[in-house]
């Protein structure tokens, strides 16, 4: 797990950026996510479901044209939901920044190895998300596997025209366990609804 | 049963902004009218699964959106809708086409017929069965009813051949 960079590392850089973007995080990002981020536009998406944060996220990103929505994905999850990138391409929404946290495992479940790296595959080749998510229509794609590159230019790869493809190589965390829940459901996402949208 | 012109103007009635679907031969003869619709927007996904998800997004930005799938994309999409209609319990509507109800010549015995309702009910979801055009005013009604009551309803349109 060499040129890997540290999650929370990679995760303070955003935070130091953020201002007033939707930030979409699941699994091992909402876990680190919510320590370092207490927004009313967080939307902490646990419990979730398998692979779905990317698609949750364009939703929000279509319906509000003029705000930027960042979603934070890991590479597990969009193996699960691989479609969702052509649908994102095909929707094309310039406010969309979709960052990917592939640490190569299935983390919370105790750190498998995913079915797109060496460990999982006959051939023992790697399957490289950047190159797919280019396949899919993402004219800017980006990727970092060192903490100080990361941090010179991710304020100006925020800044690209949507939608914007981040592949960040980062290390698993050993031992780590999955996201516990901010608290009830139901009312999170009535607080973040209205803290985006007036409630309307 | 319903056509395009039908389809666009029940669900502009029920304030419906998008309508995200994954289609089949019935809900598909709608297409062109549903692109055509100045009021609402169409957006295609690849699963049923991204389906729920992109209507939960859309809701928590302030749209009304609907989903429109098949009852087999209903058994693909289970741990999406899960998560959206009873973890986060967001009120959205769907339509979605209950195949070979009407007419199962093409598969006789067809277990996506066999297994829809016992699915939505294991899944605690309210449904309404639509037979007939006259039902049309009851689905808008149920539609526009999703956001008052805080629920989401399911309009499960009786479809013929496969």
């Amino acid at each position: 797990m060499s040129n890997r960079m540290s999650l929370v590392e990679s995760l303070e850089v955003l935070a130091g950026l953020r201002r007033d973007e939707v930030v979409v995080s699941s699994m091992g990002t909402a876990r680190e996510w919510m320590k370092l981020s207490q927004h009313p536009l967080d939307f902490v998406h646990v419990p979730s479901s398998m692979g779905q944060s990317c698609s949750l996220g364009l939703g929000m990103a279509l319906a509000q044209p003029n705000r930027k929505v960042l979603v934070y994905n890991g590479d597990g999850s969009l193996l699960m939901n691989l479609g969702a990138l052509v649908t994102i391409t095909a929707e094309a929404p310039d406010n969309f920044v979709l960052l990917v946290f592939d640490n190569a495992v299935y983390e919370v479940t105790g750190a498998q190895a995913t079915a797109g790296v060496p460990r999982s595959r006959r051939d023992l080749t790697v399957i490289d998300l950047a190159a797919v998510a280019r396949s899919c229509g993402f004219r800017s794609v980006f990727e970092f596997n060192d903490i100080a590159r990361w941090r010179a230019d991710a304020a100006s790869v925020l800044q690209m025209r949507g939608p914007v493809f981040v592949h960040l190589k980062v290390a698993p965390i050993p031992g780590a366990v999955g996201p516990r829940s901010p608290g009830p459901a139901p009312p999170r996402a009535m607080a973040f609804r209205e803290a985006l949208c007036g409630g309307k | 049963m319903f056509s395009g012109a039908d389809i666009v103007g029940m669900l502009t009635e029920a304030g419906i902004t998008h309508v995200v679907w994954v289609p089949d031969s019935t809900l598909g003869k709608w297409e062109n009218e549903l692109r055509a619709s100045r009021d609402i927007r169409l957006i295609t996904v690849c699963r049923e699964g991204e389906a729920w998800a992109v209507a939960a997004g859309l809701y928590l930005g302030g749209a009304r959106p609907l989903v429109m799938i098949q009852c087999t994309g209903l058994f693909e999409s289970g741990d999406s809708m899960r998560n959206v209609l009873h973890d986060f319990r967001l009120p959205l509507p769907s339509l979605i086409g209950y195949r070979s109800y009407l007419n199962e010549s093409t598969l006789p015995g067809d277990t996506a017929k066999v297994y829809t309702e016992p699915i939505l009910k294991a899944w605690n979801l309210d449904y309404r069965l639509i037979l007939e055009t006259s039902q049309r005013d009851e689905i808008v009604s149920l539609w526009r009813g999703c956001e008052a009551t805080g629920r989401p309803s399911v309009v499960l349109l009786a479809e013929g051949r496969a």
